[in-house]
Protein backbone atom coordinates (compact mmCIF):
# COMPACT_ATOMS: atom_id res chain seq x y z
CA UNK A 1 0.00 0.00 0.00
CA UNK A 2 0.88 3.37 -0.71
CA UNK A 3 0.03 5.40 1.93
CA UNK A 4 2.53 8.10 1.48
CA UNK A 5 0.82 8.86 -1.40
CA UNK A 6 -2.11 9.62 0.67
CA UNK A 7 -0.81 12.02 2.63
CA UNK A 8 -0.71 16.07 2.05
CA UNK A 9 1.51 16.81 -0.50
CA UNK A 10 2.58 19.66 1.93
CA UNK A 11 4.03 17.46 4.53
CA UNK A 12 5.37 14.97 2.10
CA UNK A 13 7.23 17.64 0.63
CA UNK A 14 9.02 18.87 3.90
CA UNK A 15 12.60 17.42 4.31
CA UNK A 16 12.62 15.18 7.53
CA UNK A 17 15.02 17.18 9.92
CA UNK A 18 18.74 16.35 9.30
CA UNK A 19 19.25 15.71 12.92
CA UNK A 20 17.42 12.96 13.52
CA UNK A 21 19.84 10.67 11.73
CA UNK A 22 22.41 11.29 13.90
CA UNK A 23 20.05 10.81 17.22
CA UNK A 24 19.38 7.34 15.92
CA UNK A 25 23.09 6.44 15.86
CA UNK A 26 24.48 8.37 18.60
CA UNK A 27 21.39 7.05 20.89
CA UNK A 28 22.70 3.64 20.68
CA UNK A 29 26.47 4.30 21.68
CA UNK A 30 28.00 3.84 24.80
CA UNK A 31 30.55 6.35 25.52
CA UNK A 32 28.69 9.16 23.46
CA UNK A 33 30.05 12.80 24.40
CA UNK A 34 27.59 14.97 22.69
CA UNK A 35 28.19 18.48 21.54
CA UNK A 36 24.69 17.98 19.44
CA UNK A 37 22.37 19.32 22.14
CA UNK A 38 20.15 22.13 21.70
CA UNK A 39 19.25 22.64 25.67
CA UNK A 40 21.11 24.09 28.49
CA UNK A 41 22.66 21.28 30.63
CA UNK A 42 21.32 22.67 33.77
CA UNK A 43 17.81 21.17 35.58
CA UNK A 44 15.28 23.86 35.70
CA UNK A 45 15.99 26.03 39.21
CA UNK A 46 14.75 24.38 42.35
CA UNK A 47 12.81 27.56 43.57
CA UNK A 48 10.66 27.37 39.95
CA UNK A 49 10.33 23.43 39.92
CA UNK A 50 9.68 23.92 43.92
CA UNK A 51 6.22 26.42 42.66
CA UNK A 52 4.97 23.99 40.25
CA UNK A 53 4.79 20.95 42.88
CA UNK A 54 2.96 23.94 45.79
CA UNK A 55 0.65 24.43 42.30
CA UNK A 56 -0.21 20.90 42.12
CA UNK A 57 -0.95 20.28 46.11
CA UNK A 58 -3.05 23.32 45.53
CA UNK A 59 -5.17 21.76 42.79
CA UNK A 60 -3.68 23.81 39.61
CA UNK A 61 -4.69 21.45 37.37
CA UNK A 62 -7.50 22.75 34.60
CA UNK A 63 -7.43 24.74 31.35
CA UNK A 64 -6.24 28.42 32.14
CA UNK A 65 -7.76 31.80 29.97
CA UNK A 66 -6.88 30.66 26.14
CA UNK A 67 -4.08 33.61 25.81
CA UNK A 68 -2.55 31.85 29.35
CA UNK A 69 -2.66 33.13 33.13
CA UNK A 70 -3.36 36.58 33.27
CA UNK A 71 -0.97 36.75 36.10
CA UNK A 72 2.28 35.37 34.22
CA UNK A 73 1.07 38.12 31.12
CA UNK A 74 1.76 40.77 33.38
CA UNK A 75 4.90 39.85 34.64
CA UNK A 76 6.05 39.19 30.99
CA UNK A 77 4.52 42.79 30.11
CA UNK A 78 6.79 44.19 33.12
CA UNK A 79 9.86 42.82 31.92
CA UNK A 80 9.80 43.79 28.38
CA UNK A 81 9.05 47.45 30.26
CA UNK A 82 12.12 47.44 32.70
CA UNK A 83 14.36 45.52 30.21
CA UNK A 84 13.83 47.48 26.89
CA UNK A 85 10.80 50.46 27.94
CA UNK A 86 8.26 48.32 25.69
CA UNK A 87 4.50 48.76 26.74
CA UNK A 88 2.49 45.88 26.13
CA UNK A 89 -0.73 45.49 27.20
CA UNK A 90 -1.66 42.40 29.55
CA UNK A 91 -4.81 42.04 28.14
CA UNK A 92 -4.82 42.30 24.07
CA UNK A 93 -0.65 41.99 23.58
CA UNK A 94 0.04 38.51 25.09
CA UNK A 95 -0.23 34.89 24.02
CA UNK A 96 1.07 32.49 26.05
CA UNK A 97 1.74 29.33 24.13
CA UNK A 98 3.27 25.81 24.19
CA UNK A 99 6.87 26.88 23.43
CA UNK A 100 8.12 29.39 20.78
CA UNK A 101 7.89 26.74 18.36
CA UNK A 102 3.68 26.49 18.77
CA UNK A 103 4.09 30.39 18.48
CA UNK A 104 6.45 30.85 15.39
CA UNK A 105 3.49 27.73 13.94
CA UNK A 106 1.00 30.19 15.10
CA UNK A 107 2.54 33.42 13.60
CA UNK A 108 2.58 32.40 10.47
CA UNK A 109 -0.77 30.72 10.03
CA UNK A 110 -1.89 33.76 10.97
CA UNK A 111 -0.18 36.06 8.83
CA UNK A 112 0.58 33.41 5.46
CA UNK A 113 -1.49 33.34 2.50
CA UNK A 114 -0.84 30.71 0.16
CA UNK A 115 2.41 32.04 -1.99
CA UNK A 116 3.06 34.47 0.40
CA UNK A 117 6.69 34.68 0.51
CA UNK A 118 8.81 34.63 3.98
CA UNK A 119 12.39 35.80 4.37
CA UNK A 120 14.62 33.42 6.46
CA UNK A 121 18.19 34.48 7.13
CA UNK A 122 20.16 31.01 7.18
CA UNK A 123 21.95 29.39 8.74
CA UNK A 124 18.92 29.16 10.78
CA UNK A 125 16.52 27.18 13.25
CA UNK A 126 15.83 23.89 11.70
CA UNK A 127 11.65 24.80 11.67
CA UNK A 128 11.26 28.09 10.39
CA UNK A 129 11.30 27.12 7.10
CA UNK A 130 8.97 24.08 7.45
CA UNK A 131 6.05 26.16 9.51
CA UNK A 132 6.72 28.54 6.18
CA UNK A 133 6.00 25.75 4.29
CA UNK A 134 3.12 24.12 6.55
CA UNK A 135 1.24 27.41 6.71
CA UNK A 136 1.24 27.76 3.17
CA UNK A 137 3.93 30.47 2.39
CA UNK A 138 7.14 30.08 0.95
CA UNK A 139 10.49 29.81 2.30
CA UNK A 140 13.15 32.22 1.15
CA UNK A 141 16.44 31.52 2.10
CA UNK A 142 19.12 34.36 2.67
CA UNK A 143 22.69 33.04 3.45
CA UNK A 144 24.64 34.88 6.20
CA UNK A 145 28.15 34.75 5.42
CA UNK A 146 30.85 34.11 8.40
CA UNK A 147 32.82 37.04 6.89
CA UNK A 148 30.06 38.99 8.30
CA UNK A 149 30.14 36.85 11.64
CA UNK A 150 26.54 35.57 10.20
CA UNK A 151 24.55 39.03 10.33
CA UNK A 152 22.72 39.87 7.95
CA UNK A 153 22.02 43.14 5.78
CA UNK A 154 19.44 44.82 4.07
CA UNK A 155 21.82 44.00 1.03
CA UNK A 156 21.58 40.60 1.40
CA UNK A 157 17.53 40.92 1.81
CA UNK A 158 16.87 42.98 -1.07
CA UNK A 159 18.64 40.44 -3.74
CA UNK A 160 15.54 38.55 -2.55
CA UNK A 161 12.58 40.69 -1.97
CA UNK A 162 9.57 40.17 -4.51
CA UNK A 163 6.51 41.56 -4.78
CA UNK A 164 5.30 38.61 -2.74
CA UNK A 165 7.55 39.44 0.45
CA UNK A 166 5.39 39.65 3.29
CA UNK A 167 7.48 38.57 6.13
CA UNK A 168 10.70 38.44 7.41
CA UNK A 169 11.60 36.35 10.18
CA UNK A 170 15.11 36.70 12.13
CA UNK A 171 16.46 34.62 15.21
CA UNK A 172 19.51 36.71 16.93
CA UNK A 173 21.21 35.58 18.87
CA UNK A 174 20.98 32.44 16.30
CA UNK A 175 21.14 29.12 16.88
CA UNK A 176 22.99 27.64 15.39
CA UNK A 177 26.26 30.01 14.36
CA UNK A 178 26.25 32.31 17.97
CA UNK A 179 25.95 35.45 15.83
CA UNK A 180 24.03 38.63 17.50
CA UNK A 181 23.04 41.74 15.65
CA UNK A 182 24.24 44.78 16.91
CA UNK A 183 21.85 47.71 17.26
CA UNK A 184 22.84 49.54 13.73
CA UNK A 185 22.64 46.42 12.68
CA UNK A 186 19.25 45.82 13.69
CA UNK A 187 18.22 50.03 12.71
CA UNK A 188 19.23 49.13 9.09
CA UNK A 189 16.79 45.81 8.88
CA UNK A 190 14.11 47.82 10.60
CA UNK A 191 14.52 50.74 7.78
CA UNK A 192 14.47 47.75 5.53
CA UNK A 193 11.00 46.46 6.97
CA UNK A 194 9.61 49.74 6.97
CA UNK A 195 10.28 50.42 3.23
CA UNK A 196 9.42 47.29 1.70
CA UNK A 197 5.96 47.28 4.32
CA UNK A 198 7.39 43.18 5.91
CA UNK A 199 5.67 42.23 9.35
CA UNK A 200 9.00 41.13 11.44
CA UNK A 201 8.87 37.88 13.44
CA UNK A 202 11.44 38.05 15.94
CA UNK A 203 12.78 34.85 17.83
CA UNK A 204 14.46 35.72 20.55
CA UNK A 205 14.72 32.74 22.69
CA UNK A 206 18.04 32.93 23.37
CA UNK A 207 18.18 37.12 23.95
CA UNK A 208 18.94 36.28 27.92
CA UNK A 209 22.44 34.56 26.76
CA UNK A 210 24.80 37.34 25.06
CA UNK A 211 28.47 37.69 26.24
CA UNK A 212 31.15 39.89 26.58
CA UNK A 213 29.22 42.66 27.47
CA UNK A 214 27.03 43.08 23.90
CA UNK A 215 23.30 43.68 25.64
CA UNK A 216 20.58 41.87 23.25
CA UNK A 217 18.75 44.58 21.61
CA UNK A 218 15.18 43.85 21.31
CA UNK A 219 14.04 44.07 17.70
CA UNK A 220 10.11 45.41 18.67
CA UNK A 221 11.75 48.29 20.81
CA UNK A 222 13.50 50.08 17.96
CA UNK A 223 11.74 53.17 16.74
CA UNK A 224 8.98 52.28 14.97
CA UNK A 225 8.63 48.49 15.30
CA UNK A 226 6.66 47.63 17.69
CA UNK A 227 3.39 47.38 15.66
CA UNK A 228 5.00 45.52 12.79
CA UNK A 229 6.82 42.84 15.08
CA UNK A 230 5.99 39.77 16.08
CA UNK A 231 8.23 39.49 19.00
CA UNK A 232 8.69 35.85 19.98
CA UNK A 233 10.12 34.83 23.58
CA UNK A 234 10.13 32.00 26.08
CA UNK A 235 11.62 30.18 29.51
CA UNK A 236 13.33 27.83 27.35
CA UNK A 237 16.63 28.59 26.98
CA UNK A 238 17.44 31.24 30.12
CA UNK A 239 16.09 29.45 32.92
CA UNK A 240 16.48 25.53 31.34
CA UNK A 241 12.87 25.37 31.35
CA UNK A 242 12.76 23.07 27.65
CA UNK A 243 10.52 20.55 28.69
CA UNK A 244 8.08 22.68 30.26
CA UNK A 245 7.09 24.00 26.65
CA UNK A 246 6.41 27.46 27.70
CA UNK A 247 6.66 30.59 25.14
CA UNK A 248 5.15 33.43 24.41
CA UNK A 249 4.05 35.99 21.24
CA UNK A 250 3.93 39.66 22.04
CA UNK A 251 2.49 42.22 19.46
CA UNK A 252 -0.27 44.18 18.14
CA UNK A 253 -4.38 43.43 19.72
CA UNK A 254 -4.61 42.16 15.81
CA UNK A 255 -2.04 39.97 15.18
CA UNK A 256 -2.38 38.55 18.93
CA UNK A 257 -6.41 38.42 18.60
CA UNK A 258 -5.65 36.60 15.18
CA UNK A 259 -2.91 33.78 16.44
CA UNK A 260 -5.38 33.26 19.95
CA UNK A 261 -8.14 31.90 17.22
CA UNK A 262 -6.02 29.25 16.03
CA UNK A 263 -4.17 28.44 19.41
CA UNK A 264 -7.83 28.17 20.96
CA UNK A 265 -9.08 25.59 18.24
CA UNK A 266 -5.81 23.53 17.99
CA UNK A 267 -4.19 23.92 21.69
CA UNK A 268 -6.65 25.81 23.64
CA UNK A 269 -3.74 26.64 26.06
CA UNK A 270 -0.43 26.05 27.56
CA UNK A 271 -0.57 23.35 30.52
CA UNK A 272 -1.43 25.38 33.75
CA UNK A 273 1.27 23.83 35.55
CA UNK A 274 4.08 24.86 33.33
CA UNK A 275 2.66 28.55 33.28
CA UNK A 276 3.01 28.69 37.15
CA UNK A 277 6.67 27.93 36.88
CA UNK A 278 6.77 30.48 34.84
CA UNK A 279 5.67 33.16 36.90
CA UNK A 280 8.02 31.88 39.46
CA UNK A 281 11.03 31.87 36.82
CA UNK A 282 10.13 35.68 36.64
CA UNK A 283 9.76 36.41 39.61
CA UNK A 284 12.91 35.16 41.38
CA UNK A 285 14.75 33.23 38.57
CA UNK A 286 16.98 36.02 37.49
CA UNK A 287 19.82 35.31 39.54
CA UNK A 288 20.16 31.56 38.89
CA UNK A 289 19.55 32.61 34.94
CA UNK A 290 22.58 34.51 35.53
CA UNK A 291 24.48 31.72 37.18
CA UNK A 292 24.08 29.62 34.45
CA UNK A 293 24.60 32.74 31.52
CA UNK A 294 28.34 33.38 33.63
CA UNK A 295 29.03 29.41 33.26
CA UNK A 296 27.83 29.62 29.39
CA UNK A 297 30.36 32.26 28.71
CA UNK A 298 33.47 30.81 30.45
CA UNK A 299 32.87 27.31 28.42
CA UNK A 300 32.32 29.23 25.14
CA UNK A 301 35.86 31.10 25.64
CA UNK A 302 36.99 27.46 25.79
CA UNK A 303 35.96 25.74 23.48
CA UNK A 304 36.55 28.54 20.90
CA UNK A 305 40.21 28.17 22.08
CA UNK A 306 39.70 24.76 21.83
CA UNK A 307 39.09 24.53 18.42
CA UNK A 308 40.91 27.31 17.23
CA UNK A 309 43.86 25.55 18.47
CA UNK A 310 42.77 22.43 16.02
CA UNK A 311 42.72 25.11 13.20
CA UNK A 312 39.29 25.21 12.50
CA UNK A 313 38.31 28.52 11.57
CA UNK A 314 35.50 29.46 14.01
CA UNK A 315 33.19 33.05 14.67
CA UNK A 316 33.54 33.92 18.17
CA UNK A 317 30.10 33.16 19.01
CA UNK A 318 28.81 36.46 20.54
CA UNK A 319 24.83 35.01 21.99
CA UNK A 320 23.22 31.49 22.37
CA UNK A 321 25.61 28.29 23.53
CA UNK A 322 26.77 27.36 19.90
CA UNK A 323 29.70 27.47 17.77
CA UNK A 324 30.24 26.91 14.09
CA UNK A 325 33.32 26.19 13.08
CA UNK A 326 34.16 25.68 9.56
CA UNK A 327 35.12 22.38 8.52
CA UNK A 328 35.87 22.79 4.50
CA UNK A 329 39.85 22.00 5.68
CA UNK A 330 39.20 18.80 5.96
CA UNK A 331 37.73 17.91 2.76
CA UNK A 332 35.03 16.30 4.49
CA UNK A 333 31.22 17.78 3.99
CA UNK A 334 29.40 18.45 6.99
CA UNK A 335 27.27 15.73 7.20
CA UNK A 336 30.26 13.38 6.07
CA UNK A 337 32.38 15.24 9.06
CA UNK A 338 29.75 14.50 11.82
CA UNK A 339 29.26 11.20 11.10
CA UNK A 340 32.49 10.07 10.41
CA UNK A 341 32.95 12.12 14.07
CA UNK A 342 30.97 9.82 15.49
CA UNK A 343 32.00 6.76 14.29
CA UNK A 344 35.40 6.63 15.26
CA UNK A 345 35.18 9.13 18.04
CA UNK A 346 32.01 9.06 19.55
CA UNK A 347 31.77 13.04 19.45
CA UNK A 348 28.24 13.49 18.49
CA UNK A 349 27.52 17.24 16.55
CA UNK A 350 25.31 18.52 14.20
CA UNK A 351 25.98 19.13 10.47
CA UNK A 352 25.82 22.72 9.71
CA UNK A 353 23.74 21.50 6.52
CA UNK A 354 20.89 20.83 9.10
CA UNK A 355 20.53 24.38 9.43
CA UNK A 356 20.19 25.52 5.41
CA UNK A 357 22.12 25.26 2.36
CA UNK A 358 24.36 27.92 3.65
CA UNK A 359 25.78 26.03 6.58
CA UNK A 360 27.35 23.48 4.32
CA UNK A 361 30.94 23.70 5.31
CA UNK A 362 30.28 24.17 9.04
CA UNK A 363 29.18 21.82 12.09
CA UNK A 364 27.30 23.27 15.39
CA UNK A 365 28.67 22.55 18.76
CA UNK A 366 27.19 23.27 21.42
CA UNK A 367 28.60 23.90 24.55
CA UNK A 368 25.87 23.91 26.96
CA UNK A 369 27.55 20.45 28.40
CA UNK A 370 30.21 20.23 31.66
CA UNK A 371 33.91 21.87 30.88
CA UNK A 372 35.17 18.54 31.49
CA UNK A 373 33.46 16.85 28.24
CA UNK A 374 34.01 19.72 26.48
CA UNK A 375 37.56 19.13 27.14
CA UNK A 376 37.28 15.67 26.14
CA UNK A 377 35.84 16.22 23.17
CA UNK A 378 38.19 18.41 22.06
CA UNK A 379 40.95 16.05 22.57
CA UNK A 380 38.66 13.33 20.48
CA UNK A 381 38.39 15.88 17.71
CA UNK A 382 41.85 16.68 17.67
CA UNK A 383 42.38 12.72 17.43
CA UNK A 384 39.76 12.53 14.67
CA UNK A 385 41.55 15.63 12.60
CA UNK A 386 44.82 13.86 12.74
CA UNK A 387 43.95 10.64 10.84
CA UNK A 388 40.88 11.56 8.92
CA UNK A 389 41.29 13.66 5.77
CA UNK A 390 39.64 13.27 2.54
CA UNK B 1 39.73 37.53 41.32
CA UNK B 2 36.18 37.04 42.20
CA UNK B 3 35.92 34.94 39.46
CA UNK B 4 38.93 32.52 40.09
CA UNK B 5 37.54 32.20 43.52
CA UNK B 6 34.52 30.78 42.34
CA UNK B 7 35.83 28.32 40.19
CA UNK B 8 38.49 27.28 42.44
CA UNK B 9 35.09 27.16 45.34
CA UNK B 10 33.64 24.53 43.27
CA UNK B 11 36.11 22.77 42.10
CA UNK B 12 39.99 23.29 43.38
CA UNK B 13 41.61 20.70 41.73
CA UNK B 14 40.92 22.15 38.30
CA UNK B 15 44.35 22.53 36.57
CA UNK B 16 46.06 26.23 36.34
CA UNK B 17 46.37 25.46 32.64
CA UNK B 18 42.37 25.18 32.36
CA UNK B 19 41.84 27.95 34.81
CA UNK B 20 44.05 30.00 33.00
CA UNK B 21 41.89 29.29 30.03
CA UNK B 22 38.44 29.97 31.86
CA UNK B 23 39.43 33.51 33.21
CA UNK B 24 41.68 34.22 29.71
CA UNK B 25 44.56 34.81 31.41
CA UNK B 26 48.07 33.31 31.09
CA UNK B 27 48.52 30.57 33.34
CA UNK B 28 51.66 32.63 35.03
CA UNK B 29 49.05 34.87 36.02
CA UNK B 30 46.65 32.55 37.46
CA UNK B 31 49.32 30.56 39.39
CA UNK B 32 50.49 34.57 40.69
CA UNK B 33 47.35 35.59 41.87
CA UNK B 34 46.58 31.73 43.73
CA UNK B 35 49.75 32.30 45.20
CA UNK B 36 48.66 35.65 46.77
CA UNK B 37 45.37 34.52 47.74
CA UNK B 38 46.95 31.73 49.81
CA UNK B 39 49.48 34.21 51.35
CA UNK B 40 46.36 36.54 52.11
CA UNK B 41 44.76 33.51 53.64
CA UNK B 42 41.83 34.50 51.51
CA UNK B 43 42.10 30.88 50.33
CA UNK B 44 42.27 28.99 53.54
CA UNK B 45 43.07 25.62 51.98
CA UNK B 46 42.19 22.82 49.94
CA UNK B 47 39.29 19.90 51.10
CA UNK B 48 37.92 17.24 49.57
CA UNK B 49 34.15 16.57 50.63
CA UNK B 50 34.08 12.85 51.30
CA UNK B 51 31.10 11.20 52.03
CA UNK B 52 32.37 8.84 55.01
CA UNK B 53 29.15 7.05 55.45
CA UNK B 54 29.47 5.51 52.15
CA UNK B 55 33.15 5.07 52.49
CA UNK B 56 31.98 2.70 55.66
CA UNK B 57 33.50 4.50 58.18
CA UNK B 58 30.93 5.05 60.81
CA UNK B 59 32.27 8.28 61.94
CA UNK B 60 29.60 10.46 64.79
CA UNK B 61 29.24 13.90 64.62
CA UNK B 62 27.55 16.06 67.01
CA UNK B 63 26.02 19.42 67.38
CA UNK B 64 25.95 20.92 70.20
CA UNK B 65 24.84 24.12 71.22
CA UNK B 66 27.19 25.66 73.82
CA UNK B 67 26.23 28.36 76.61
CA UNK B 68 28.98 30.53 78.03
CA UNK B 69 29.35 33.35 80.94
CA UNK B 70 31.19 36.45 78.91
CA UNK B 71 34.18 37.75 80.13
CA UNK B 72 35.59 40.95 80.44
CA UNK B 73 37.71 42.51 78.30
CA UNK B 74 37.60 39.66 76.02
CA UNK B 75 33.38 38.58 75.57
CA UNK B 76 33.39 35.06 73.87
CA UNK B 77 36.94 35.22 71.97
CA UNK B 78 38.92 33.27 75.13
CA UNK B 79 36.70 30.99 75.74
CA UNK B 80 35.82 29.94 72.25
CA UNK B 81 39.55 29.49 71.57
CA UNK B 82 40.25 27.03 74.27
CA UNK B 83 37.40 25.27 72.41
CA UNK B 84 38.34 25.53 68.65
CA UNK B 85 41.84 24.53 69.50
CA UNK B 86 40.86 21.04 70.20
CA UNK B 87 41.11 18.82 67.12
CA UNK B 88 37.92 17.08 67.65
CA UNK B 89 36.04 20.61 67.34
CA UNK B 90 35.18 20.94 63.20
CA UNK B 91 33.44 24.37 63.48
CA UNK B 92 32.82 26.48 66.16
CA UNK B 93 30.35 29.42 64.82
CA UNK B 94 29.36 32.79 67.66
CA UNK B 95 25.79 32.45 67.35
CA UNK B 96 22.97 34.97 67.94
CA UNK B 97 19.43 33.86 70.05
CA UNK B 98 19.54 30.90 72.68
CA UNK B 99 23.16 30.07 73.01
CA UNK B 100 26.35 31.40 72.08
CA UNK B 101 28.34 28.69 70.19
CA UNK B 102 27.38 26.48 67.73
CA UNK B 103 30.22 23.34 68.26
CA UNK B 104 30.38 20.64 65.82
CA UNK B 105 32.95 17.80 67.01
CA UNK B 106 33.73 14.90 65.39
CA UNK B 107 34.74 11.00 66.74
CA UNK B 108 35.02 7.55 66.04
CA UNK B 109 32.00 6.57 68.58
CA UNK B 110 29.60 7.54 70.48
CA UNK B 111 31.27 6.93 73.72
CA UNK B 112 34.22 8.95 72.32
CA UNK B 113 32.76 12.27 71.63
CA UNK B 114 29.99 12.12 74.71
CA UNK B 115 33.18 11.75 76.90
CA UNK B 116 34.72 14.53 74.96
CA UNK B 117 32.33 16.90 76.01
CA UNK B 118 31.68 15.87 79.65
CA UNK B 119 35.39 16.09 80.41
CA UNK B 120 36.95 18.61 78.41
CA UNK B 121 34.03 21.07 77.17
CA UNK B 122 31.58 20.99 79.78
CA UNK B 123 34.50 21.85 82.55
CA UNK B 124 35.72 25.04 80.50
CA UNK B 125 35.04 27.65 82.67
CA UNK B 126 32.78 29.89 81.66
CA UNK B 127 31.13 27.25 79.55
CA UNK B 128 27.44 27.38 81.55
CA UNK B 129 25.55 24.60 79.85
CA UNK B 130 25.72 22.23 76.72
CA UNK B 131 23.38 20.63 75.07
CA UNK B 132 24.44 17.49 72.08
CA UNK B 133 22.62 16.57 69.18
CA UNK B 134 23.92 13.71 67.09
CA UNK B 135 23.57 13.86 63.12
CA UNK B 136 21.50 11.06 61.68
CA UNK B 137 22.48 11.30 58.65
CA UNK B 138 23.48 14.26 56.41
CA UNK B 139 21.58 15.73 53.15
CA UNK B 140 23.58 18.20 51.84
CA UNK B 141 26.74 19.42 52.84
CA UNK B 142 28.69 22.66 51.46
CA UNK B 143 26.59 23.05 48.89
CA UNK B 144 26.95 19.47 47.52
CA UNK B 145 23.84 17.04 47.88
CA UNK B 146 25.13 13.84 49.00
CA UNK B 147 22.91 11.58 47.22
CA UNK B 148 21.61 13.13 44.22
CA UNK B 149 20.12 10.88 42.03
CA UNK B 150 19.60 14.25 39.28
CA UNK B 151 21.33 13.46 36.23
CA UNK B 152 21.53 14.28 32.33
CA UNK B 153 18.48 13.04 31.25
CA UNK B 154 18.33 15.08 27.40
CA UNK B 155 18.24 13.50 24.43
CA UNK B 156 21.81 12.98 22.53
CA UNK B 157 21.01 15.42 19.64
CA UNK B 158 18.24 17.87 19.60
CA UNK B 159 17.87 21.09 17.30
Amino acid sequence: MKWESRLSPVVNAIAPSGIRKFFDIAAEMEDVISLGVGEPDFVTPWTIRESCVYGLEQGYTSYTANRGLLELREEIVCLQQNRYDLSYNAKEDVLITVGVSEALDLAMRALLAPGDEVLIPEPCYVSYKACAALAGGVAVPVPARIENEFRITPTDLEAHITNRTKVLLIGYPNNPTGAVMSKDDLLAIAKFAEQHDLIVISDEIYGDLTYGGEEHVCFAALPGMKDRTILLNGFSKAYAMTGWRIGYALANPVFIAAMTKIHQYTMLCAPVTAQIAAIEALRHGEKYMKKMVAEYDRRRGFIYDGLTKLGLKCFEPRGAFYIFPDITSTGYTSSEFAENLLMSEHVALVPGSAFGDCGEGYVRCSYATSLDKIAEALARMENFLKNHHK
Amino acid sequence: MRELLELLEHDARRPVSELAALLHRSEYEVEKQIQELEKNKIIMGYNALINWEKYGDNTVTSIIEVNLMPQREVGFDAIAERIYRFDEVRTVYLMSGSFDLLVIIEGKSLQEVANFVATRLATIEGVTATRSHFMLKPYKKDGIIMDDKECDRRLVVSP
